[in-house]
């Protein structure tokens, strides 16, 4: 058998093939579909046109419906769209939907899907979401998808995918304690171009890849889509393995896949994490990438910390630790990604105080767990940027428009350089505030 | 598939990408019911910066007589085309205005997978930076069979890529019509 990348071995077993090579179109099956409440409505409309109106999902226990994007508004439309879900819900008997207003509320889907057991190493898994390829830190072939294709899935079970090449990304040494995964992922961004992975695989491997936790491996694998990726990967470990049984409730069995020995790379580029320094997008692409102290003093009007890539329990713990007994200087918005991270911010501790009694005595505002601003969304969507202000935020896009006012500057950075520029009201690199 | 797709040009630049197509505060219209699907037409590329909204002078409003279609038929790209998110509102966007086909030297693949398998516009790739040399407002005339591209203003012709594999799908209309078509679909 010819060595293959874990992508290819994926996509190889599940498209019954003894090996895939990059460029095969092959069907392949789901294991998963998610979808929320801003594409779920259209793949429901696909779904139903093309299969009939009392057509039945390929596999109940296979759809998972997370609404997430727009929750906390009194958008009629938005609010009608969660309804459509519902209905759906319940004419399908479907048992994962994470409702509104009901306990089981999550928000962000893509960290939603790991904390309720939806993500396993080896598995495809599809979602009406281009940050899909969050996942792929759980070592599975996560990708996004449109609602034709996930109308299509919904009824078959299967969607073909063309079998992208590998492109492989080493981080060697340790990481100092000034950086994150954030910084990582927007120096490959910078140096490979927002087009530099399109229709190709990104797999993340080294000594300081695999001593990230899982949540800062989401946030690399997260933030493929933003170079073009298809999916990000990292084969998994004890960390992965550990996290994905203690949450894998209903106890599926799962095959972990590794890449092979000899496997082709389309392109390989090695990091050495211990000289890297905080890394910045700056307005208006992902991949206009400065270090932060080669931007420092520019001047900011908002600081905000949340969203699928950057709303995780690590990212506030390490934001927490800078605003810790200090006061922000710029309005400063917390949104947490899940209801499990808004109780861990509750809970959690630092020096006696939880870490949301830290963010509202440095005077930051705290929102609830959803997309939130991250995307702009409708008017009176927290945090939204109205006008067009210049705003530090740890979320994945800074397009002109994505986070609301088309004229808004948007910076992209890790939660420690946001938290640092909050306390200061311009560009500060973190290594200045934690002397 | 029609065999050519005739009118004018709108020209955008590199990276266009979903936010710019089809802002979020839109994404609430669902485009499953006909009455919303023509209010995508009207939001189509309304978060492009106006100094880069009609290549090469910018400015350049992509709809004028009616509000929910453009006057423009043929959208020139350059890199990086449909990049962002996963939303197929964002083909849907340009279908509901008007537009027939894109012309860009390549696409972001979610946007791609979206246009071919929803059916909804033909996204060539050309070779050359089409981007830079076609002026908004040119009259265009793509023959599809052929693969080329031309502009009737200037009396220039550029051979655009082959639709490749993808050509199946966009001739049987979309994933479905192409599925039922193979055997992979027998409802």
């Amino acid at each position: 058998m010819p060595a293959m990348t874990m992508t290819e071995k994926i996509l190889a077993r599940h498209s019954g093939k003894d090996q895939v090579n990059p460029g095969d179109n092959v069907w392949i099956d789901a294991d998963i579909l998610m979808t929320h409440d801003v594409c779920g409505p259209g793949t429901i409309g696909v779904f139903k046109k093309h299969f009939g109106q009392d057509a039945k999902v390929w596999d109940r226990e296979k759809v998972v419906i997370i609404p997430d994007h727009y929750i906390f508004t009194a958008d009629a439309m938005a609010n009608r769209n969660v309804d459509v879900l519902r209905a759906f819900v319940n004419e399908q008997n479907l048992p994962y939907f994470y409702d509104v207003g009901t306990d089981k509320y999550k928000g962000v889907c893509h960290i939603a899907l790991p904390e309720e057991g939806h993500t396993r190493p080896g598995e495809v898994l599809f979602g009406t979401d281009s940050h899909t390829c969050t996942a792929g830190a759980f070592g599975e072939f996560a990708t996004g998808i449109g609602n034709t294709d996930a109308g299509f899935v919904m009824g078959t079970g299967k969607l073909w995918v063309k079998a992208p090449p590998t492109m492989r990304f080493v981080f060697n040494g340790n990481m100092p304690p000034y950086l994150m995964a954030k910084d990582l992922i927007l120096a490959v961004i910078g140096d490979i171009g927002c087009d530099g992975a399109t229709y190709r695989a990104m797999e993340f491997d080294g000594d300081g890849v695999f001593a990230l936790n899982i949540e800062e491996r989401m946030t690399l694998c997260n933030m493929a889509i933003e170079a073009g990726g298809k999916n990000g990967i990292i084969a998994p470990d004890q960390v992965t393995l550990d996290y994905v049984n203690s949450r894998n409730l209903r106890k599926k069995s799962y095959e972990v896949v590794k890449t092979d020995a000899g496997a082709q790379f389309i392109y390989e580029k090695v990091y050495d994490v211990s000289t890297l320094e905080p890394v910045i997008a700056k307005p208006h692409s992902p991949d206009n990438k400065a270090f932060v102290s080669q931007v420092s003093g520019s001047k900011l009007d908002r600081a905000y910390i949340g969203s699928c890539t950057g709303g995780k329990m690590t990212d506030f713990r390490a934001a927490a630790g800078l605003l810790k007994g200090r006061t922000v200087k710029i309005d400063t918005f917390i949104v947490p990604a899940t209801s499990e991270v808004a109780k861990g911010l509750k809970t959690e501790r630092l020096n006696g105080q939880t870490l949301e009694e830290v963010f509202l005595s440095a005077g930051a505002k705290m929102g609830e767990p959803s997309c939130a601003a991250c995307l702009g969304g409708p008017s009176d969507t927290f945090g939204r940027l109205n006008t067009p202000i210049s705003c530090i935020s740890t979320t994945n896009r800074n397009f002109p428009g994505r986070m609301g006012h088309k004229e808004a500057q948007v910076f992209l950075a890790s939660p420690l350089t946001v938290a640092a520029s909050a306390l200061t009201g311009v560009i500060t690199d973190p290594r200045d505030m934690m002397q | 598939m029609q065999s050519t797709i005739t009118g004018k040009a709108y020209v955008l630049g590199d990276n266009i990408d979903t936010d710019q197509i089809i802002p979020a505060q839109y994404l609430t219209y669902n485009p499953s019911i006909p009455e919303e699907y023509k209010q995508f037409g009207k939001y189509a590329l309304s978060s492009v910066p106006p100094s880069q909204a009609g290549l090469p002078k910018g400015h350049v409003p992509f709809h004028t007589k009616d509000e929910f279609v453009s006057d423009y038929t043929i959208v020139i790209g350059g890199k990086n085309f449909g990049c962002g998110s996963s939303r197929e509102h964002a083909p849907i966007a340009l279908d509901a205005a008007g537009i027939k086909a894109v012309v860009a030297e390549f696409y972001a693949r979610i946007f791609y997978r979206n246009s071919v398998n929803g059916g909804y516009i033909i996204p060539f790739e050309t070779p050359d930076r089409l981007c830079e040399k076609i002026c908004t407002g040119d009259d265009l005339k793509i023959d599809v069979a052929a693969g080329t591209l031309h502009n009737l203003t200037t009396g220039e012709t550029w051979q655009l890529s082959p639709l490749g594999e993808v050509a199946p799908i966009i001739d049987a209309g979309g994933l479905f019509p192409y599925a039922r078509k193979v055997g992979m679909l027998k409802v």
